[in-house]
Order: C-alpha cells, then sequence, then structure tokens
C-alpha cells in the first residue's frame, strides 16, 4: 500500500483511539463533572457515620457542594472525624448543620448540610459544630420493639 | 517391570519440565533483545506504521463490531437482573464499570490475541521457514531490529487504543439497548454512570491493563514465530500455541492485576 495511505489510515486509528479514551474520561467518567481545583476543607464530629466512605457526596438543598475526603477517628473525644472539601463557589454559615442521609431507602449515603443564619461564613479548616448522625436501620428496628413490649398491654 | 517404567514416567516429567522452564528463560531473553534493539527500530518509525496499520487498523472492525454486541448483551442482560431490585437507574454504571476494568481490555486482548497474535506469529514462522531471517542475517541486518522490533511497539501502542474502543463503543451499545430499545431514564443512566466510574481508580486502570496485555500477547506472539519449527508443521504448531498461551496469559494476568488494582475501598 501506498506511504501516504498507509500514514491516513494509522493517523484515523490513533485518533480513534484517543478520542474513545477522552470520550470514557468525560462522558462515562467523573472527570468533567467535578472540578477538584477550588475547594476550602471543613471538619465535622460525628458520633456515628454508618456507611459513609470517601468521595461520598455533600449536598446542599440536593446539590453537589464537595465530596468527603478524609474519616478518621479521633481518640481524644471518639467521634468520627470527616473532612469535607467544598467548592469554593459555596459559602455556608457557621452555624450550617450536618446530617448523614441516604439517598434511598438502600442507597449509598451521603453529607446533608442544612445553613443556618449566622452572618459569619466557614473558613478553611474551621469545625461544623451542629452534626447529626447516621441512622442505622438496626438500631431504628431495635428502638421500636423495644417500645412496642414497653406499651401497656390494652 | 513396575520400577523401570515409573523411572521412565519420572525421566518424561523432568524432560518436559526443563523444556519449559527454558523456553520461558528464552522468551525472557528474547524480550530483553527487543527492548534493546528498539532502539533503531524507532529511528525506523515508518517501519512501526506500516506495522500499526496491519495490527492496529486491521483489528479495528472485529473490535468494534464485538464491543457494540458485549455491549448490548450486557445492557439486556443487567436490566433483567437489576429490575428485580428495581434499581434498572444503576444500568449504567453496571455497564460502564464492566466494560471499562474487566471487558474492555480482556475482551479486546483476547481478540487481539486471536486476531493479530496468531498473524504475527504465521508471519515470522513463515520468514524463518523460506530462510528469509538469515539471508537477513547475512546481510548484517539485525532480523530482531528489523521484524520483531517494529512488531512488538505496534502491538503495545495499539492493544490501550483498541481497548478504549472496545469499551466506548460498549457503553454506547449498552445505551443504546437500556435507554433507546428498553426506556430506562436516559438522565439517570449517564449520571449514575458518571457518579461510579473514577478517572484514576477505573479508566486508568483498564488502560494499565491493556497495555500489560498488549505487551505480553506480541512477545508471546513473537516468540512463538521465531522459535517455530522451519516446516509448515511447525508454523501451524505455534501458530495455535500462541493463541492457547496468549489466552491463558491474559486471563491470569487479569486476576493478578484485579487482585492488586481493585482490593475494595
Amino acid at each position: 500500500m501506498e506511504r501516504t495511505t498507509l500514514d491516513l489510515w494509522v493517523g484515523i486509528f490513533v485518533v480513534a483511539g484517543i478520542a474513545a479514551l477522552v470520550m470514557l474520561a468525560m462522558k462515562v467518567g467523573n472527570l468533567g463533572t467535578y472540578n477538584v481545583s477550588e475547594t476550602y476543607q471543613v471538619h465535622a464530629y460525628f458520633t456515628n457515620i454508618g456507611g459513609l466512605k470517601p468521595k461520598a457526596s455533600i449536598k446542599s438543598s440536593g446539590v453537589l457542594v464537595g465530596r468527603v475526603t478524609d474519616i478518621s477517628l479521633d481518640t481524644g473525644r471518639y467521634e468520627a472525624n470527616v473532612v469535607m472539601s467544598l467548592d469554593k463557589r459555596y459559602q455556608f454559615p457557621r452555624d450550617t448543620f450536618a446530617n448523614i442521609l441516604t439517598s434511598g431507602l438502600l442507597g449509598e449515603q451521603y453529607i446533608g448540610l442544612m445553613p443556618g443564619g449566622d452572618s459569619e461564613m466557614l473558613k478553611n479548616g474551621e469545625v461544623i459544630k451542629k452534626t447529626q448522625s447516621a441512622i442505622v436501620l438496626e438500631d431504628m428496628i431495635g428502638k421500636f420493639i423495644y417500645n412496642k413490649v414497653d406499651e401497656p398491654a390494652k | 517391570m513396575p520400577v523401570a517404567k515409573t523411572i521412565k514416567t519420572i525421566k518424561i516429567i523432568g524432560r518436559r519440565s526443563i523444556n519449559a522452564v527454558w523456553r520461558i528463560g528464552m522468551a525472557a531473553r528474547f524480550f530483553f533483545l527487543t527492548l534493546m534493539y528498539s532502539g533503531s527500530g524507532f529511528r525506523r518509525f515508518h517501519l512501526i506504521i506500516k506495522e500499526l496499520f496491519s495490527t492496529g487498523v486491521m483489528s479495528l472492525i472485529i473490535i468494534i463490531v464485538a464491543g457494540l454486541f458485549v455491549g448490548m448483551v450486557l445492557g439486556l442482560q443487567g436490566y433483567e437482573t437489576l429490575k428485580r431490585y428495581g434499581s434498572e437507574s444503576a444500568l449504567g454504571s453496571m455497564v460502564a464499570l464492566s466494560l471499562v476494568r474487566e471487558l474492555g481490555p480482556v475482551v479486546a486482548a483476547l481478540l487481539f490475541a486471536s486476531r493479530a497474535g496468531s498473524a504475527m506469529t504465521a508471519e515470522i514462522g513463515l520468514m524463518k521457514a523460506t530462510e528469509q531471517i538469515s539471508a537477513m542475517e547475512m546481510m548484517a541486518v539485525n532480523p530482531i531490529a528489523r521484524i520483531v522490533a517494529p512488531r512488538f511497539w505496534a502491538g503495545v501502542i495499539s492493544m490501550p487504543l483498541l481497548a478504549a474502543m472496545f469499551s466506548a463503543v460498549g457503553v454506547f451499545g449498552g445505551y443504546f439497548v437500556g435507554v433507546v430499545q428498553i426506556g430506562v431514564d436516559e438522565g439517570s443512566f449517564w449520571s449514575q454512570m458518571q457518579a461510579a466510574v473514577d478517572f484514576r481508580e477505573d479508566i486508568l486502570n483498564g488502560v494499565i491493563k491493556s497495555f500489560v496485555f498488549g505487551t505480553a500477547v506480541t512477545v508471546i506472539a513473537l516468540f512463538e514465530g521465531y522459535d517455530a519449527p522451519p516446516t509448515a508443521e511447525g508454523v501451524s504448531g505455534a501458530t495455535t500455541r500462541t493463541v492457547v498461551t496468549s489466552s491463558l496469559v491474559i486471563l491470569m494476568l487479569d486476576f493478578v492485576m484485579t487482585a492488586i488494582m481493585f482490593r475494595g475501598v
């Protein structure tokens, strides 16, 4: 085959392969959806994080505003220390409420932020003081059964 | 005499093992020689381009058609299973994750081994049988630099590209069956997929996998061709061995790499 047609076909092949890779990264993967460049970090302590994992989403009013970057156990107070990186575009008041919620009945867990009314905003490295732990389904069922037992028989 | 028979069997086992180890050693030596002489292969880049055409471009059709059908089957079967749990919306993430992590690199490599690897072995085996390789050595042309190294690099370059195309086309196959035909919600199909597939964890690991498979398949194919007895029977046996060995090696390497890469969070 002629050299130039050969070059043309190989060029098409390489370009198509790279295009497939870029398409996988942008459309299938999460590279195009979430920009990690401009974030600030805040901490929150939870008594029980349930099934929360690093990279879980952080939402406010259902909008994705950040991701959980690190989870560790603080041995000083025996509570889970959750590090969150939030998008710089979204500022939250200092008395913001952080809940661990579940998407759907058996879905994955995420952190929901409920803004308070403070005029000062959370800064990088600050701690969210008001938190609510994950609702563990087994605990709820357990409580429900005990309540039933405690009820006086009619 | 049963004792003499046992000794004979043990001798056969011994000879087989020595042969196997010897062949592995020769293949490793061959691999290093190929890497060593790759420099002159890159200096004559048009040789690599020529081989990229015959290994990469000619494998395009089989890869695209196979990827489309694998994606469509995944969409169909995934929907049937996920429907039982009422989570049809997770179809996108299921299709994309299985393609990007496993099926893309593995199936593309298996197809590549049988489409391009067998052709490489037969070509080099026949060159050896018709004494073209000896002729080159007589002319002081290094056959490893002139014949083997360009084919090796063409295989290593084209394998990740082919696997990426396989996965991309497969995702569209799954989209076609899941969204267009069955009617899964389009928004949740793509958004769940993007939430589940991580660029570094999933896509880059898939690319690394296919890169390793490409190296393994081309080294096996080239070595079998170079090592084939210079007869018609020898070349046909070497071609068969290429496909069998490289398929097994792909599946074994895939298990090892999956165990290392995806340990769970």
